[in-house]
């Protein structure tokens, strides 16, 4: 087993920020730059009867896709560029969303079914006669807004620093990072939780006063988040190309070794984690108010682990790969869910085997390149 | 073979069919008297039916004790054309044409429609009567545990007469459990006496009791005798509310056992599971996400064994036992052959390709079996329970499920230790290059290591078929729980696999009354993360060259 150990160094390694990767990423920051150009004016400009409309259905899928790039790509941070694979990023995804959907239920205020001006409607349901103390403050979006982020990257940082202090690396971590996502899960899904048990959020109204259900409020929203995908994109492009991205790269492919070296190596993985959780929980904000609904369901295993397939299929170690494959495997799904219902698990499951086997580098890894292998 | 074998057994039956209607044509005297006083009951009204009860009792025909117990079953009938009294056989799932037994021989003759027999009906006061006048047969029954739920069963009714009998088999039953049942019984009756001491003298004995009946009944004592009661008495509260107090702490003693005994039948279910996993994360340093669905697999395989045989039960489970293993074995063989193989040494690439795999696998068993959950029988020898004592009784099946899960980590123990492939097995897992270069071929080790460990997840299906749904989410919900097992007991230790779960389990139980299941699961995740602070490694740790792989 030794030997097989040593053999996986070096199956990847690119240097970062070479060449290609920035002629790439000048191709990405474009593509989205189209994305956010275009959908907008074929959604708001051209009329519906026209065959270039996109329908609201697709505004939103669109949205969906880009929230999901920017999970694949926090995922990819800290597995393609520190070799930590983590299984329970959907945790850090959804809690950044029920941060959202909390915000989002207190402005619902006496719209609700029940009418209560300050309880949402499933603590009325509940019989509950005022709020819980961590529900307040999350009437006004400034609150809700860095809560968005704090929620998730506390989480990370508690968790990784027991987690990276104790040296859990390799597939252990991975095993108690579902259990953690596992157990939020179940947490989530108890009434007493306070986070609307089984049905969790929806039925959101609006946000900072523009009505949800206006194609208006949705290409802005889009927007954002391909903004927020951007901006995402540069800042971990930044930190892989850093010095200490470098130490990263080291951390990944000799860890003992770096160690050795005099870096700390807990203090770069817990900061590159907590950076990573933050991204997905930005994401899983920004794709609550898109698609409607916020539910305990969203912290499944399966999500986090799909996640992984989605940086795998793309690439792992490039950043755009990860989102390419985010839209790519998502794109496949919505189709094959529809079309053919009972191949979509065949079809992930091969993809899973099919990828590990014999694309190792994903789809990126497919492209002609002049210079990339050199190492 | 089978079906000339099946023949003859009826050929018998139909014989001494013949044989006993035959014998019950030559009546003696007491079975014409029985016959005449049975015939009463057609007409009988309630009181005149205790009468005719009473009478028969007194009569010493061998066969009274089985007629009663029919009619308190409400199984005796007559015949609406000749008025012939029978005992049904059966009237369970309502079908047209009843089985009949003589009341005279107690044997089977014939059977007869529904609607030409008239059942002789029971009320409840008549009902109580007969179980005590059965329970009396009981009594002087050759079975000590017959005699026992006799005196049980005369609780609900203690009379004078009951009395008079118990104290009369009090004087002559020599065994001991008896003996206590019947000094309850009594001191049960003494309860209601007006008499301080005696009362007293019942308390103390009933202190030793630990049944819900005897609990119940000091409580209404002690009601009754507390200050402003309707029989106030200060000595005889005291006594017995000290008496309930005793009661109810042996009585939590025992709920307490039977959570250690539910924690360490969850317990043996994680250790089953986490024994296979042990083996291939442990042993090869593969990670199998795949290992949930080769559980199911060996779940499907109990299912299809028992479609195949279905008037063998009992026998199927144990058939599927080693066809799970076969199986769920092949299927693994099958997966390290045609994807781990590419993959050692890279175990987060094969912790994926593993769970593509089980997808697929998950997938295929909704194709062909549909998405619905399919429903494995207990067999009867597995079902049950075993009443240890008033307040104990353990399920049968939970009880095989930990003796058979300590079965088979005795039998991987001697596999891994006694065998040549054990020897194989540790040796590549020790250090690879140097098994190779003492000829040992360790490809097919990694092979036979892979079947081995997913053969046994597939009869850790068949255990888990006993125990919960079998559908194609079977081995998702289990499957975190067993690989914090082995990331708690250490990685590539069966001892660890075995006290890790067990202990799981345990804490579990534990936890669930005061926390619910879900909070119990969510301490134990912050337990271990804590745990893994203090013992990275888990409990039993590897040493020497291997563990330092990373």
């Amino acid at each position: 087993m030794l030997l097989h150990q040593r053999a996986r160094i070096g199956v990847l390694s690119a240097p970062a920020g070479s060449a290609p990767d920035a002629r790439a990423s000048a191709w990405f920051l474009a593509a989205l730059a189209l994305v956010a150009v275009l959908v907008p004016i074929l959604n708001l400009a051209v009329p519906p009867s026209s065959s270039f409309h996109i329908s609201a259905y697709a505004l939103t899928l669109i949205g969906k896709y880009m929230c999901y790039a920017m999970l694949a790509m926090a995922v990819d941070l800290i597995w393609g560029y520190c070799g930590i694979l983590s299984l329970g990023h959907a945790a850090f995804f959804s809690l950044g969303g029920y941060a959202m959907g909390m915000y989002l239920m207190r402005q619902i205020g006496p719209r609700g079914v029940y009418g209560d001006p300050i309880l949402p409607d499933f603590m009325v349901f509940l019989n509950w006669k005022s709020l819980p103390w961590f529900w307040h403050g999350f009437n006004h979006f400034l609150f809700a807004l860095p809560m968005m982020i704090i929620v998730p990257a506390l989480l990370a940082w508690v968790f990784g620093w027991f987690a990276f202090r104790s040296r859990v690396t390799g597939v252990y971590f991975s095993i108690i990072t579902q259990a953690l996502s596992y157990a939020l899960m179940l947490a989530f899904f108890r009434n007493d939780t306070g986070f609307g048990g089984n049905n969790g959020f929806t039925d959101f109204k609006d946000i900072l006063g523009f009505d949800l259900h206006s194609d208006r409020t949705r290409v802005v929203l889009l927007v954002v988040t391909i903004v927020a995908l951007a901006a995402s994109y540069l800042a971990c492009r930044t930190i892989v190309s850093s010095r200490a991205g470098r130490v990263l790269h080291a951390i990944r492919d000799a860890e003992s070794r770096t160690r050795f070296l005099g870096y700390s190596v807990e203090s770069f993985k817990l900061w590159v984690f907590v950076f990573s959780a933050i991204i997905a929980g930005v994401a899983g904000a920004l794709y609550v108010p898109q698609i409607g609904i916020i539910n305990p369901s969203e912290f499944a295993p399966i999500n986090s682990i799909e996640v992984v397939i989605w940086v795998a299929v793309g690439g792992r170690g490039t950043l755009f790969g990860a989102a390419l494959g985010a839209v790519l495997v998502n794109y496949a799904k919505t189709y094959f869910t529809a079309a053919l219902p009972e191949v979509w698990l065949y079809a992930l499951g091969a993809m899973f085997v099919l990828v590990t086997l014999f694309l190792p580098r994903g789809i990126i890894g497919l492209l002609p390149t002049r210079n990339r292998d050199k190492s | 073979m089978m079906n000339i074998r099946k023949g003859g057994q009826w050929l018998f039956v139909l014989l001494l069919t013949i044989w006993g209607v035959r014998f019950a044509y030559a009546q003696s005297p007491a079975d014409a008297e029985l016959l005449s006083t049975l015939g009463e009951l057609r007409e009988a009204s309630f009181p005149d039916k205790e009468s005719i009860v009473e009478r028969l009792t007194k009569s010493a025909h061998p066969s009274v004790r089985s007629v009663l117990t029919a009619f308190m079953e409400e199984r005796l009938y007559y015949r609406n054309d000749d008025q012939k009294i029978v005992i049904v056989k059966s009237t369970e799932g309502d079908p047209p044409t009843l089985d009949l037994i003589d009341p005279l021989t107690l044997k089977e003759g014939g059977s007869a429609a529904v609607d030409s027999l008239t059942k002789i009906v029971t009320n409840n006061g008549l009902r109580r009567m007969l179980r005590t006048t059965i329970a009396r047969f009981g009594l002087s029954s050759p079975d000590a545990a017959v005699r026992a739920q006799a005196v049980n069963d005369m609780l609900a009714s203690l009379d004078e007469p009951t009395i008079a009998l118990l104290q009369e088999r009090l004087s002559v039953e020599t065994d001991g459990k008896v003996r206590k049942a019947i000094a309850t019984a009594l001191a049960l009756a003494e309860l209601d006496s007006s008499e301080e001491a005696k009362q007293l003298a019942a308390i103390s004995v009933l202190r030793g009791g630990i049944s819900q009946n005897v609990r119940n009944k000091l409580a209404d004592v002690a009601d009754q005798t507390a200050p402003g009661g309707s029989a106030a008495n200060g000595a005889v509260h005291k006594a017995a509310s000290s008496a309930i107090r005793t009661i109810d702490r042996w009585r939590t003693f025992y709920s307490g056992i039977e959570t250690l005994f539910f924690g360490l039948s969850l317990g043996s279910v994680l250790v089953l599971i986490a024994i296979g996993l042990a083996i291939t994360f442990g042993v090869m340093g593969v990670i199998n996400m795949a290992h949930g669905e080769l559980m199911m697999l060996g779940a499907y395989t109990t299912y299809v064994v028992q479609t195949a045989m279905p008037n063998h039960i009992g026998i199927s489970i144990l058939v599927a036992i080693p066809a799970a293993f076969m199986v769920s074995g092949l299927a693994g063989i099958l997966i390290e052959r045609t994807i781990i193989r590419f993959l050692y040494g890279r175990p987060l690439e094969t912790l994926l390709a593993t769970f593509g795999v089980s997808l697929i696998l998950q997938q295929l068993v909704r194709s062909i079996f549909s998405a619905l959950n399919r429903s494995v029988i207990t067999p009867a020898w597995m079902s049950g329970t075993l009443q240890l004592n008033e307040a104990l009784s353990i399920t049968y099946n939970r009880l095989y499920i930990v003796v058979f899960s300590l079965i088979v980590f005795a039998a991987i123990m001697l596999v891994l230790k006694r065998t040549r492939l054990g020897l194989d097995i540790r040796a590549v897992a020790q250090n690879r290059t140097m098994a190779r270069a003492m000829g040992i071929r360790s490809e097919w080790v990694d092979a036979m290591t892979f079947g081995l460990g997913s053969g046994i997840a597939g009869v850790a299906g068949v255990a888990l078929s006993q125990v919960t749904n079998v559908g194609p989410n079977l081995g998702q919900s289990y499957i975190i729980d067993s690989f914090m097992v082995v990331v708690f007991g250490g990685v590539g230790n069966l001892w660890g696999a075995l006290i890790g779960g067990m202990s799981m389990g345990i804490v579990n139980k534990l936890l669930e009354p005061y926390s619910g299941a879900v909070l119990a699961k969510i301490f134990i995740l912050i337990a271990l993360i804590l745990f893994i602070q203090v013992r990275p490694r888990g409990l039993f740790p590897q040493t020497g060259r291997s563990s330092e792989n990373n």
